[in-house]
């Protein structure tokens, strides 16, 4: 199996504080990772920089052999990597339909020009974009919503239509920011399983921030574990469960008398 | 197809309006006075709808949108004054110089945001007048005559090519990517869009557009002035806007068309023209705080059982 993500001794500082220093990462095509930590580890900065929000002060991200480490996001989306945000960021005066449409905008061909003097191919491409749209809204059960204000779904659903527009952008690797955040038990049991299915749909890998033990213990295959900006675990959920230094860092150091 | 079937009823409401009022027009009916506020209206719908695709679309704060006026006004002028072209040249030259400005203005301001962005436009817009202030070629503060021809054909075609140019950019995925960007710039990078190209096209486009208002100005009140196209233009174009709903079209062509008419109409009353104003401004913001459509489109209060979202 081929390296589909590489990051390599990856830090960044902001004026004098080492957020993230020194992690290495490492995803095969089809894996289901997970990346754990107590708040504050610098989780979502490491998000930031795989995605391009952040530009890494120090070493590498080789996604699919190229570097894209300090790329602008649009750019690092485009080149096969999306995501979802642990506050929810959808287009909230856009419907459902149009908040997925404009994740499906960099799969699009026509141009400016095309659209204002409404060309065939305008035509075309906006047919197009709105059919794969609705495929997802109907993945996601979001089609009976598709009109409706992004900012009037109810929260669970503005999780899940955060992850169908991530996937619109035609990922292949795809992010998800603590998805199952707020989320009742059972909600995160159908959130799981939803993962599950469209990582075997389209073939994705993914790389999970999660809080919720049980999910993360549950699906992932590996997972990483980082604490005050470094990497201080990697293995299966097993190793990771009865690594000491992921439970001193969790619970904190025994006392010895 | 249904939706083309919209189109044409749009255009031949259209066709309409334009025919009955010129036919008015050539029949004698209508004042001189009455012709100079129909004209003028569409100045102010044009230039309205052409900072709603800055503002109410991408959510770029430009309060500088005089400048763009100036630009056109001044390049059509030389155009025909100087150089002896047609309007209708000057008219397309004057929006493509207005629309260079524009990106000229637009790349570097538009890294900035919110406040920061206001205050450069607003300064760009100031430059702008200033050179021309400074141009003896073009009249300096004494200004430049320009011949009356601007005419209800001129200013209500001006109009219609800029809603459908407006309306077709908007309802398309450029459209819904500028939208993103006012939504949320980060998430819309997230999801794959340049958002500064965005940002500048948009920008282009409302630069392009007050061009064309602009010529279509110049050339209706015999002189141009630098004063014309101070600061207070630039607020008065953005009271448009904001008056008629952030991110709503027709909200804005309503506002212009209203604001206009109030203007025209209280030129009788000189001594309270400006406060009843004002009043009029404090009224529509106390009692509609979003503008008297908010986001919605006078199309949508048609459609009923469907809300939201952009059709092709």
């Amino acid at each position: 199996m081929s390296a589909l993500l590489k990051v390599e001794n990856l830090g960044i500082q902001f004026g004098g504080l080492k957020a993230v220093q020194n992690v290495n990462l490492q995803m095969n095509q089809g894996e289901l990772i997970g990346l754990i930590g107590p708040n504050g580890a610098g989780k979502t900065t490491t998000f930031n920089m795989l995605t391009g929000v952040y530009a890494p002060t120090e070493g590498k991200v080789l996604f699919d052999g190229k570097s894209i480490g300090g790329l602008d996001p649009y750019k690092v989306t485009r080149q096969g990597i999306s995501r979802t945000f642990q506050n929810i960021r959808l287009f909230k005066e856009l419907s459902v339909l149009d908040n997925v449409k404009v994740a499906n905008h960099g799969l699009a061909k026509h141009n400016v020009l095309s659209s204002i003097f409404r060309l065939p191919s305008h035509f075309s491409g906006e047919v197009k974009m709105e059919e794969e749209s609705l495929a997802f809204l109907k993945i996601f059960g979001l089609e009976g919503f598709r009109d409706e204000l992004a900012k009037n779904l109810p929260y669970g659903m503005q999780r899940r239509l955060e992850i169908a527009r991530a996937l619109a952008a035609g990922p292949k690797l795809l992010l998800l920011d603590e998805p199952a955040a707020g989320m009742n038990p059972q909600e995160t049991h159908d959130l799981m399983e939803l993962i599950s299915f469209v990582r075997k749909e389209f073939n994705l890998t993914i790389l999970l921030i999660e809080h919720d033990m049980n999910l993360v213990m549950g699906i992932c295959e590996r997972i990483y574990v980082l604490d005050h900006g470094q990497l201080i675990a990697d293995g299966t959920p097993a190793e990771i469960r009865s690594n000491p230094k992921v439970i001193e860092a969790y619970l904190g150091e025994e006392v010895t008398e | 197809m249904k939706k083309s079937k919209v189109f044409w009823s749009y255009l031949a409401l259209a066709l309409v309006i334009y025919a009955v009022v010129q036919f008015l027009i050539s029949g004698n009916m209508v004042s001189y006075a009455s012709q100079n506020m129909l004209i003028t209206m569409c100045i102010n719908i044009m230039l309205a709808v052409s900072l709603h695709v800055v503002i109410g679309i991408t959510g770029q704060f430009s309060i500088g949108h005089a400048g763009f006026l100036a630009v056109g006004a001044y390049i059509s002028a030389i155009c025909t004054m100087k150089l002896g072209m047609p309007f209708v040249t000057a008219i397309l030259i004057g929006a493509v110089v207005a629309a260079l400005a524009g990106l000229l203005v637009g790349i570097p301001s538009l890294r900035l945001k919110g406040d920061y962005l206001a205050i450069a436009t607003l300064g760009f817009a100031e430059i702008i007048r200033i050179v021309f202030l400074n141009i003896d070629y073009v009249g300096g503060a004494a200004g430049m005559q320009v011949t009356h021809q601007s005419t209800w054909t001129y200013a209500f075609f001006g109009v219609f090519i800029t809603i459908l140019v407006i309306s077709n950019f908007t309802k398309s995925r450029h459209g819904r990517a500028c939208i993103a960007v006012r939504e949320d710039e980060i998430a819309a990078d997230a999801m794959g869009i340049n958002t500064t190209y965005y940002k500048v096209i948009a920008f282009a486009i409302g630069s392009f557009f007050a061009g064309v208002a602009g010529a279509i100005y110049a050339h209706n009140f015999y002189i141009i002035q630098p004063t014309a196209f101070g600061f207070l233009k630039s607020f008065d174009i953005l009271i448009f806007v904001v008056l008629g709903g952030l991110g709503s079209l027709s909200g804005s062509v309503i506002a212009a068309i209203f604001l206009t008419a109030i203007s025209t109409y209280l030129q009788g009353f000189p001594e309270t023209r400006m406060i009843i104003y004002s009043l009029v401004l404090i009224l529509v913001m106390l009692y509609r705080p979003k503008g008297l459509m908010g986001t919605k489109e006078i199309t949508d209060l048609f459609k009923f059982g469907k809300k939201g979202g952009t059709r092709i």
